[in-house]
């Protein structure tokens, strides 16, 4: 049994590549919660794909052992968090389950965009941040700018700041001793009803779901009658776990404490993050406040390729949901694509790892449809809708004005660069708003952009632009008015609904051209003559022939070549088979994900 | 019903090998590996011959090819030509062709004497282009000139069915040197031609310089012309054209390659050399594979146990690929089989429709039908109606075949089958 002025739960806030997941691994190895032998490299990144990208996607914890200079034991929660812009929601749900943060800062680059605001919000649930100026191993290491950097542009106190290495060890033992010096204790009540906050949940085909919270008050014991108090559905704790990384079974948890829980829930909507267990005996009268719902901000039409594949794409969605309550899906139906399911993200970084896990975890083949934000209607007879499918848009006709979400836009980079970034921001229908100096080398550049001009290669560029250098940030700001239409693409006469995108009207022109183009590309001959047009209802933009197919044929085939001419043909009948027939023309998967590249200058 | 039966034998050497080659071929044999390699050859046939496969059949079509068969000296070749006679019954006309490279025949002919003598009475030369630079980019070994000279000694040898395989749609060419190559072609008499439209196939060099962009073909517009034309010309000269490369004066048709489009049965003798017969007795390494069944094989590095073909079912096997383990095999007394397939009749119905939709007269209803017992129509009805909708196919004498323009989509029609 631990005292809760013995416990101290931390987060780590940190902008990609400034060593999160290295240190994390440190001090879960400085702990000796895992030898070195056992020490996997980023123990906290447990999907694949998190390893493979370096990115955090998931909030994962570990509790570790500490005792501390001054010869008491404490319990160390530490609960990692994502670093993108698109995984706000999650970095905001870890941080309720916290007292503090260690701000994680390269002593090279300093603050970038997404650090900012990350600290912001850990401010806004008071946390206690300590600084780490990070990897001040490297010649480039300039920790003092750095220190001055959080202090004039954050106003943090930096005389606590720490300088580490994560790589080589460098600061462990201080970051701990700031730790339980510096973060507050709990201050639960332990003699209240049970309330524990879930921060996050997923799904074990043995266990059922597993449901991961914070202790604010009371105690919740295995073989304990627990109730969620959204829900109001009632189980037995069958397990309780702490996170040594891995789920270690306990007795129980008391207030302060941070740990998982399975009840054999095999209803996944049972369990919303965000909502407080109680105990069903004793309920607390007050759950604890929520999260701000996470709101989708991209939609994108899913389709499996296999049209029988439709019941387990749900399935996979529903699995995936269990994990990240930001993700919304309902079904729709395409005439070109057959049944598959709208798609809410939270951005576009978010939407890819959705469709890759998709694909890898569940085995599943999709087409995915050109994104696009939720636009707002105005009808000519008086009210209003929201569309977030093209093939929704309104007729012309009664339509009065539409309105495009708009973003408040940080961009970080060194002055030198400020040039072609405004550049780019005045290209993606960007207003200026202001630019601040960090220092005399760095400045945060303001700018309010289309949310939906964003979407698409946006950071590419911005990468491209500074050469590496500038980083990124933002937050829908609300709904401005904007002229956009619908554009449609016609192929061989007809309409492709799973084509159809909406563009603002002064750029409608260049993305059908290129559109078309991309489109006479990616679409294989066929035996007859085959038009692709961009429309704005009856108006055409821009027009490809795509030439008929005139000789496709093994010049021989003789008794030696059965066998193998065979498979050939087999090997090429297949491949048509993984497209779609629209009408009479057969098309490529890529060639609905063409809108996606339409901002870069093909030919 | 007993399909005809033809006879290949495989020659696996070449001087040198071509740009283009995918074939089983390898340069730089000598006379002695060549020698044992027809030893070899002859074991094979023995070990056929005392079989019953081919005991009460008469072999209609024997086709001596390669790799460069008229790279083997001459006596080599009488003595697999006189293996094949004293072991397997040929029938009184049988078709026996032998493919020659016209740089490997010496100009009096004592070689072409010496394999007309021994039963050779179609010869095939390898001529591609009349161009210098065409010859050369190819990598032939033979000038125009040396086609011109082995021609005239294959006439004077006694052979009157000459066969010129010609290609088309080569990097470097245009629709004037394939007129020039066709005219001069015509000029020099052949009952036969070939010609084919390049393909780059996979692990050729062209497909090196392919992917690497090095290869520059002819725009599809002028190939277009080139086969235009070249067909035009052939048939003004009294060719016709029979199947999708190949035309030939009235009578002298390829009776063994008949055989590969029709379907029909053949035996293949050599390394590599591919089969297609109905097994009367059975046979090793043919069957699917089953754990603790029969010979292994080697798969991938792995023993796979592998079931022996059944007599009275049909399969498609074929030989050790490589020279050496071809002989290897031999010598232990074995037959060098490889591997097989059953073919079911579902398969057997599709490659009777793929590759007699290679002729032009199409496959025969009544033919179709003597075979299954069914009508095309019966099995394929749907996909035939929507491929004759389509303008590919129709049907004419009672046989379905490709129209013009889908004798040059034709693997959009054959995919339709398998």
């Amino acid at each position: 049994m631990v005292d809760q002025k013995h416990i101290r739960n931390f987060c780590i806030i940190a902008h990609i590549d400034h060593g999160k997941s290295t240190l994390a691994d440190r001090l879960i190895e400085f702990t000796g919660v895992l030898t070195k032998r056992e020490m996997e490299d980023q123990v906290l990144d447990t999907m694949d794909l998190e390893r493979e990208r370096g990115i955090t996607i998931k909030a994962q914890s570990v509790r570790m052992d500490y005792t501390a200079d001054d010869g008491e034991h404490y319990v160390l929660n530490l609960i990692d968090t994502p670093g993108h812009v698109d995984f706000t929601y999650e970095v905001s749900r870890a941080l309720a389950a916290c007292e503090g943060a260690l701000l994680v800062v390269d002593a090279s680059q300093g603050i970038e965009a997404q650090t900012l605001a990350n600290v912001y919000m850990a401010l806004e649930h008071d946390l206690e941040i300590i600084p780490v100026i990070n990897k001040i191993d490297l010649p480039s290491a300039e920790p003092e700018k750095v220190k001055q950097e959080i202090e004039e542009v954050i106003g943090l106190d930096t005389s606590i700041a720490i300088m580490a290495s994560a790589k080589t060890g460098i600061g462990m033992k201080e970051i701990l001793e700031a730790v339980v010096n510096f973060v507050p204790p709990p201050q639960g009540d332990e003699r209240a009803p049970l309330r524990a906050l879930i921060y996050d949940s997923y799904y074990d085909s043995y266990k059922g779901v597993v449901t991961y919270f914070r202790v604010f008050d009371g105690t919740v014991r295995k073989g304990g009658r627990i109730r969620f108090m959204a829900t109001g559905k009632e189980f037995v704790v069958d397990d309780l776990y702490v996170f040594r990384p891995g789920l270690t079974p306990v007795d129980e948890l008391r207030a302060g404490e941070v740990g998982a829980l399975a009840a054999a829930i095999r209803e996944v909507k049972n369990v919303r993050v965000g909502d407080t267990i109680t105990l069903a005996d004793t309920p607390a009268r007050e759950p604890m406040p929520g999260y701000r719902k996470a709101t989708p901000m991209v939609f994108t039409g899913l389709y499996p390729v296999e049209s029988n594949d439709y019941g387990r794409l749900r399935d996979a969605l529903e699995k995936l949901q269990l994990n990240d309550a930001s993700l919304s899906f309902e079904p729709e139906t395409s005439e070109a694509l057959g049944f598959g399911f709208r798609c809410g993200f939270l951005g576009l970084l978010h939407m890819d790892v959705i469709q890759e896990r998709l694909e890898r975890e569940f085995d599943l083949n999709l087409i995915t449809t050109a994104p696009n934000v939720v636009y707002r209607v105005n009808l000519t007879g008086g009210g209003q809708v929201m569309i977030e499918n093209p093939a929704a848009w309104p007729d012309p006709s009664s339509i009065e004005t539409v309105e495009e979400p708009v973003v408040r836009a940080s961009i970080i980079t060194p002055s030198e660069f400020v040039g072609p970034l405004m550049e780019l921001c005045q290209d993606r229908r960007g207003t200026f708003i202001n630019m601040e100096y960090l220092n005399e080398k760095r400045v945060n550049l303001h700018y309010k952009l289309p949310l939906s001009e964003i979407m698409y290669d946006f950071f590419d560029q911005l990468k491209t632009r500074s050469r590496g250098y500038a980083s990124f940030d933002y937050e829908v700001t609300g709904y401005e008015p904007a002229d956009m239409v619908k554009m449609d693409i016609l192929i061989n006469g007809d309409p492709v609904d799973a084509l159809s995108c909406i563009v603002h009207r002064d750029k409608a022109q260049k993305l059908g051209r290129s559109l078309v183009t991309r489109l006479r590309k990616l679409i294989p001959r066929q035996l007859f003559e085959v038009p692709i047009q961009a429309a704005i209802g009856n108006k055409i933009l821009a027009r490809e022939n795509i030439a008929p197919l005139r000789k496709d044929v093994l010049a021989k085939c003789y008794g030696g070549d059965v066998t193998r001419k065979r498979k050939l043909l087999e090997k090429q009948k297949e491949g048509k088979k993984r497209m779609k027939a629209v009408g009479s023309v057969e098309i490529p998967q890529e060639a609905f994900m063409a809108v996606l590249s339409t901002d870069a200058d093909d030919d | 019903m007993a399909l005809p039966i033809g006879l290949y034998v495989h020659i696996p050497y070449c001087q040198h090998k071509c740009g283009y080659c995918d074939f089983n071929s390898h340069a730089g044999s000598d006379r002695d590996e060549q020698a044992r390699y027809v030893d070899a050859l002859l074991a094979e046939m023995d070990l056929w011959a005392a079989r019953p496969e081919l005991a009460d059949e008469q072999v209609a079509t024997v086709f001596v090819g390669g790799g460069t068969p008229t790279l083997l000296e001459g006596p080599q070749l009488a003595r697999v030509l006189t293996g094949v006679r004293r072991r397997f019954t040929l029938a009184p006309d049988a078709e026996v062709t032998v493919e020659a490279n016209p740089g490997t025949v010496d100009v009096e002919g004592e070689k072409l004497h010496t394999i007309r003598a021994a039963g050779a009475n179609r010869i095939s030369f390898g001529a591609q282009a009349r161009q210098p630079h065409l010859l050369q980019r190819l990598g032939r070994i033979h000038t125009a000139g040396q086609v011109e000279e082995a021609v005239a000694a294959a006439r004077q040898a006694g052979f009157s069915n000459i066969n010129l395989d010609l290609m088309y749609g080569l990097p470097g060419q245009t629709p004037h040197d394939f007129r020039d190559t066709v005219s001069w072609a015509l000029s020099l008499g052949p009952a036969h031609i070939s010609a084919y439209s390049l393909i780059v196939e996979e692990g050729t060099p062209f497909f090196r310089e392919w992917q690497e962009g090095r290869l520059s073909l002819p725009p599809e517009e002028a190939e277009e012309v080139m086969f235009a034309e070249g067909k035009a010309m052939l048939e003004a000269a009294g060719f016709s054209q029979y199947e999708v490369s190949n035309y030939a004066r009235p009578g002298f048709r390829c009776r063994h390659n008949l055989i590969y489009w029709r379907n029909e049965h053949y035996l293949g003798l050599g390394c590599g050399a591919h089969s297609f017969l109905r097994l009367a007795a059975p046979l090793g390494n043919l069957g699917a594979p089953r754990p603790g069944l029969s010979a292994s094989r080697v798969q991938g590095g792995a023993a796979v146990e592998t079931a022996p073909g059944q007599p009275g079912q049909q399969y498609r096997f074929w030989n050790l690929k490589h020279p050496g383990a071809y002989r290897r095999a031999l010598e232990r007394g074995e037959l060098p089989v490889e591997a097989g397939e059953a073919i079911e009749r579902q398969g057997e119905m599709a490659e009777t429709m793929f590759m007699g939709l290679r002729l032009v007269e199409g496959i025969a209803d009544a033919r179709f039908r003597a075979r299954f017992g069914v009508g095309i129509r019966d099995v394929y009805g749907p996909i035939v109606d929507r491929l004759a909708a389509q303008g590919l196919v129709e049907w004419g004498e009672g046989s379905l075949r490709l129209t013009v323009r889908g004798l040059r989509l034709g693997n959009v029609v054959w995919e339709e089958f398998v």
